[in-house]
């Protein structure tokens, strides 16, 4: 047993966290940061935070993740970062030539109270920023909300760039969350299907889904370009996806340019995606394409092929809340039942939304923001699921519980794919269930004793 | 491949290698990397000044990490029956959780914390009002949930700027329990200028809250600690499986697959054997001071290292019959090392290597190198000190600078009662004379070629010049530089935490080692690089049919 001190039994932890489903702000700033064109992300802390983040998101990616650090020491830890940030603005900009630094903050910096605004002024003052370039930052203390929050806030803080000229650019903002590349690809693509023109931002692909070619570019072709980011102020409205990771900049792009929004939930699934569609449809005035429409009916008949196999099982979740949100739709809407759900963000709007989509499922449902994995363990423990979807670290849990694990998520540390095959849309849920249902009848071929072992299934 | 290996003979000279790596900097940056870069001059022991162990300049992209990587990701992550409490908001934690690869056999008694990760998870009423509270809390319950045989504290970041007393709250704890060790580390991340204060901060505490604890006197006749050797891979397995065959006692090693009574009972070994120099020289000195016990260098990585780093051992306790033990050993080993090493050899000789890792590794794996005919044209670390590259003859003369003051520095002296020299003064020095080295190691800079590049802290932008000038074959370092290097056409093999490979010490490892590189030195996907439209692009717009 890996996790052999794991017991059934479940005892009430008020302080002490065990196998997190959350990380800290900062690694979705930095990985927020990486979707806009030539831009550095810089984390103003101490070495390690950098060091860290860099290192998740390349095992996550599988791609090299350039971002620097102020390299904090004692001193600066005592007298304030300001100017080891300057130091390291003018370094930046000298050795690496980004477009773009994107900074962010650390539990060191916010504790000490550092201002980036202030700092900022004062580069431009010392002409440490050469014209043309952009410097911009967000606060992303580690102590309050998760990844997820620090990703919000670095998009959020993406809206600055945004400006009203008083012409409308005729094209719509899409503002996908923390999703994979591919799935960013997939969003673009579904407009452009829709007939609608989109500003995405922030926008990976392009930059951690790149060619090996013998070439390296520190910073690569993709990524929102700072022309499409002032022009989101000009555009005819926004579309958030996700309300933890999206919401935030769209209602801000709202109040700044009078931008109109809409928030709506993660396209994960035949619903979400079918209101991603209409909205879409909607707010640019257009007629849905046949092929679209197409794209749709197969994952409809898909869902009818394999229904057999998913009425009435049981699965444990555990991710982000717009994933979740959007994911237990979509097994509910399958006939599938998720049982015990887990989140390490917190957020109480999460509970309250889960309740509602499972409200009619046959089976009492576990749910809980600002949980941790050793506790969805003991759920499991007490109440067996048939598959478990989630992060790499899930493979412990299923390991020992010997569930089939669906790998969904953030970070995925062992396997491939997740950078090129969208999950998100009509196509991305035929993908989903791809991979679902194989986990389900690898298993079934697993476990059918001889005489029960089927050809056809 | 011919044209390959051709294209990759590049002439030239060190000092306009250097002069390249520094020219887009600006002056201050440049005026300080260029004490980093050392063009080497292989004298025995002369070799030319090194800066080292100072701080990153900030905005630089460097390889390095901070204090607390160093004390909980390095040296106390394979402790396996700790319960490791990370002070702090989540990150910290969550990012040093099972990433480092080190593995783990909960043995006999089954206790094994290592796939777990506990976290006080500070919010920001913490950060306001401080996290005492908070963190007792946690304590006990892990206490109640666990019930270990210690619990250890990493403090992070905020936990120094706020003040929190962890010590005293673990001290409160270790009373009010009685029978579970309870004591903390001033990790912090912003403290030293790399991982490296944060080893030699675990290695203080474990030195004052647990080396000592048990005094019982444990079977074997040639007991050792094996210190620096994180078992990552399973390198620590293929060790005790040499060791195991010889007739070796491993009475603790420091760290790998290691738990509370090795470190307690490490005072009742004859021999500590120190693989990581820069990690864990202090533990060594201090259990020399302390209890008698000398120390000696020695290196697991590469077949010829482990058999003279076992003859060292052998030596060291001198029996006839225990020499000719570990003879014994090494001769049925050596065999398939050979078989492997001969199948490969034709496909690694001649080829080029840099190595940018860790303080003691970047040196260690040059044995292995050496052993396939590749040459390292370049290598540095990302966190040792002076003496690490030069040797420790250079100790007295470094100076402390003010982020290395701030290291505790512990003060040991002779055990009233236990301190036992485990040879005496005329023994240790019979034996220094016929050629055994204690508490020393002459660095890494001696065993390279003349003219090579040691180059210390790395960064990203001098990575990818010294690839595009010099065109290695592989390159080495760790997963941050990984896909930087290979996007460029070149391999990159980790050797922080090896991929997915591994072990690659003592004997068996380097079977696997020499697999390994053979494969991604030869590995056909180089060759991709260029669709046949883009290699051949002046044909005209006809069809050619041959």
């Amino acid at each position: 047993m890996l996790l052999r001190h794991t017991p059934k039994e479940i005892t009430e932890r008020k302080a002490l966290v065990i196998n997190p489903a959350k990380t800290c702000q900062p690694i979705g700033a930095m990985y927020a940061a990486l979707g806009i064109h030539g831009c550095l992300p810089h984390s103003h802390g101490a070495q390690g935070c950098c060091a860290y983040h860099r290192s998740a998101l390349t095992r996550h990616y599988k791609e090299p993740i350039s971002a620097s650090t102020s390299s904090f020491t004692e001193g600066a830890s005592v007298f304030g970062g300001h100017s080891n940030l300057l130091q390291a603005i003018n370094n930046i900009f000298t050795v690496y030539e980004p477009e773009v630094i994107a900074i962010h903050t650390t539990c060191l910096s916010e504790t000490i109270g550092d201002d980036l605004k202030q700092i900022r002024t004062k580069a431009q003052k010392e002409g440490k920023i050469p014209a043309g370039k952009y410097v911009f930052g967000a606060s992303t203390p580690s102590y309050v909300g998760s990844h997820v929050t620090g990703f919000s806030n670095m998009v959020k803080a993406m809206t600055e760039f945004a400006e009203s000229t008083g012409k409308k650019n005729g094209k719509v903002n899409i503002i996908p969350g923390w999703v994979e590349p591919a799935d960013m690809e997939e969003i673009k693509r579904m407009a452009k299907l829709t007939g609608v023109k989109s500003i995405l931002f922030p926008d990976t692909s392009g930059v951690l889904n790149t060619p090996l070619t013998g070439e390296y570019k520190m910073f690569p072709d993709g990524g929102t370009t700072v022309a499409e980011l002032k022009s989101t102020g000009d555009s005819v409205g926004t579309l958030a996806l996700g309300e933890w990771c999206s919401a935030d900049a769209a209602i801000e792009l709202d109040k700044k340019n009078k931008v109109p929004c809409k928030v709506l939930d993660m396209p994960f699934g035949l619903k979400a995606t079918d209101r991603f569609v209409d909205a879409l449809r909607k707010i640019a005035g257009v007629t849905v394409s046949d092929e679209l429409a197409l794209e749709r009916g197969q994952l409809v008949d898909m869902i009818s092929d394999m229904h057999e196999y998913f009425y009435h099982k049981k699965v444990a979740l555990v991710g982000d809340p717009d994933q979740l949100i959007a994911m237990t739709e979509f097994l509910v809407s399958i006939d599938i039942c998720p049982v015990h759900i887990i989140t390490g963000t917190p957020g109480k709007k999460f509970e309250k939304r889960i309740r509602e989509i499972t409200r009619d499922m046959p089976f009492e449902v576990n749910v809980k923001a600002k949980g941790d994995m050793f506790l969805l363990h003991q759920w499991i423990k007490n109440d067996p699921v048939d598959l478990l979807m989630g992060n790499t670290y899930c493979k412990y849990i299923a390991r020992d519980e010997d569930v089939p694990l669906v790998r969904w998520g953030f970070p995925i540390l062992d396997r491939q794919g997740h950078q090129y095959f969208p999950t998100v849309g009509y196509k991305g849920g035929l993908r989903l269930l791809e991979k679902i249902l194989a986990a389900l009848l690898d298993r079934k071929d697993r476990d059918d004793p001889e005489i029960k072992f089927e050809l056809i299934l | 491949m011919a044209t390959m290996t051709k294209k990759k003979l590049v002439q030239w000279d060190p000092a306009d290698v250097k002069a390249e790596l520094l020219s887009k900097y600006p002056p201050k940056v440049a005026r300080k990397r260029a004490k980093q870069i050392m063009i080497n001059e292989a004298l025995e022991n002369e070799t030319p000044e090194i800066t080292a162990n100072v701080r990153t300049t900030p905005g630089i992209i460097t390889m390095r990490g901070c204090t607390y990587a160093g004390c909980k990701g390095v040296i106390m992550g394979p402790t396996r029956d700790f319960v490791n409490i990370v002070h702090g908001p989540i990150g910290c934690s969550f990012y040093a959780w099972l990433t480092r690869r080190n593995q783990t056999d909960p043995g006999s008694d089954g206790e094994n914390y290592m796939p777990y990760c506990f976290s006080t998870d500070m919010q920001d009423s913490d950060i306001i009002f401080g996290g005492e509270k908070k963190l007792t809390q946690a304590i006990q319950e892990a206490y109640d949930q666990f019930h270990p045989k210690s619990i250890s504290i990493f403090a992070t970041c905020p936990v120094g700027l706020i003040g929190d007393d962890i010590h005293t709250v673990a001290k409160n704890m270790k009373e009010k329990f009685g029978d579970c060790n309870v004591f903390a580390f001033s990790c912090e991340g912003y403290k030293g200028v790399s991982q490296s204060a944060g080893h030699h901060i675990a290695n203080n505490q474990i030195f004052r809250h647990v080396v000592g604890e048990n005094n019982e006197e444990k079977p074997g006749k040639y007991k050792i600690n094996l210190l620096g050797e994180y078992n990552i891979g399973g390198d620590g397995f293929e060790i005790n499986r040499i060791f195991k065959k010889c007739g070796i006692t491993n009475i603790a090693t420091f760290s790998g697959n290691s738990t509370y009574d090795q470190f307690a009972s490490c005072h009742t070994a004859d021999l500590n054997v120190v693989m990581c120099h820069r990690s864990i020289n202090y533990v060594a000195d201090m259990l020399e001071t302390k209890y008698g016990i000398p120390w000696i260098k020695i290196n697991f990585i590469g077949s010829e290292a482990t058999a003279k780093s076992l003859r060292k051992i052998a030596e060291y306790f001198g029996d006839k019959e225990f020499i000719d033990r570990v003879e014994a050993v090494i001769t049925e080993e050596m065999p398939a090392v050979e078989a492997a090493r001969e199948e490969i050899l034709p496909r690694t000789e001649g080829k080029t290597a840099m190595l940018f890792v860790g303080g003691s590794r970047a040196h260690h794996y040059q044995e292995l190198f050496k052993e396939m005919g590749m040459k390292i044209i370049s290598a540095g670390y990302e966190f040792a000190h002076r003496d690490d590259y030069e040797g420790r003859q250079v100790l007295p003369h470094l100076k402390l600078d003010a982020d290395s003051r701030n290291i505790e520095e512990l003060k040991v002296t002779a055990d009233e009662t236990l301190y036992n020299p485990r040879k005496s003064p005329e023994e240790m020095k019979a034996m220094q004379e016929a050629g055994v080295k204690f508490k020393h190691y002459e660095g890494m800079a001696p065993d390279m070629d003349q003219g090579t590049l040691v180059i210390d802290d790395l960064n990203q932008y001098e990575a990818e010049k010294l690839v595009e000038l010099l065109k290695p074959d592989l390159f080495c370092a760790g997963i941050k530089e990984k896909y930087s290097i290979q996007k460029l056409g070149v391999p990159m093999k980790q050797l922080h935490s090896y991929d997915s490979g591994g072990p690659y010490a003592g004997f068996k490892g380097a079977i696997n080692f020499y697999h390994e590189i053979d494969r991604l030195v030869n590995s056909k996907v180089w060759s991709y690089m260029k669709a046949p439209w883009q290699e051949n692009p002046q044909l005209s717009a006809a069809y050619v049919w041959e």
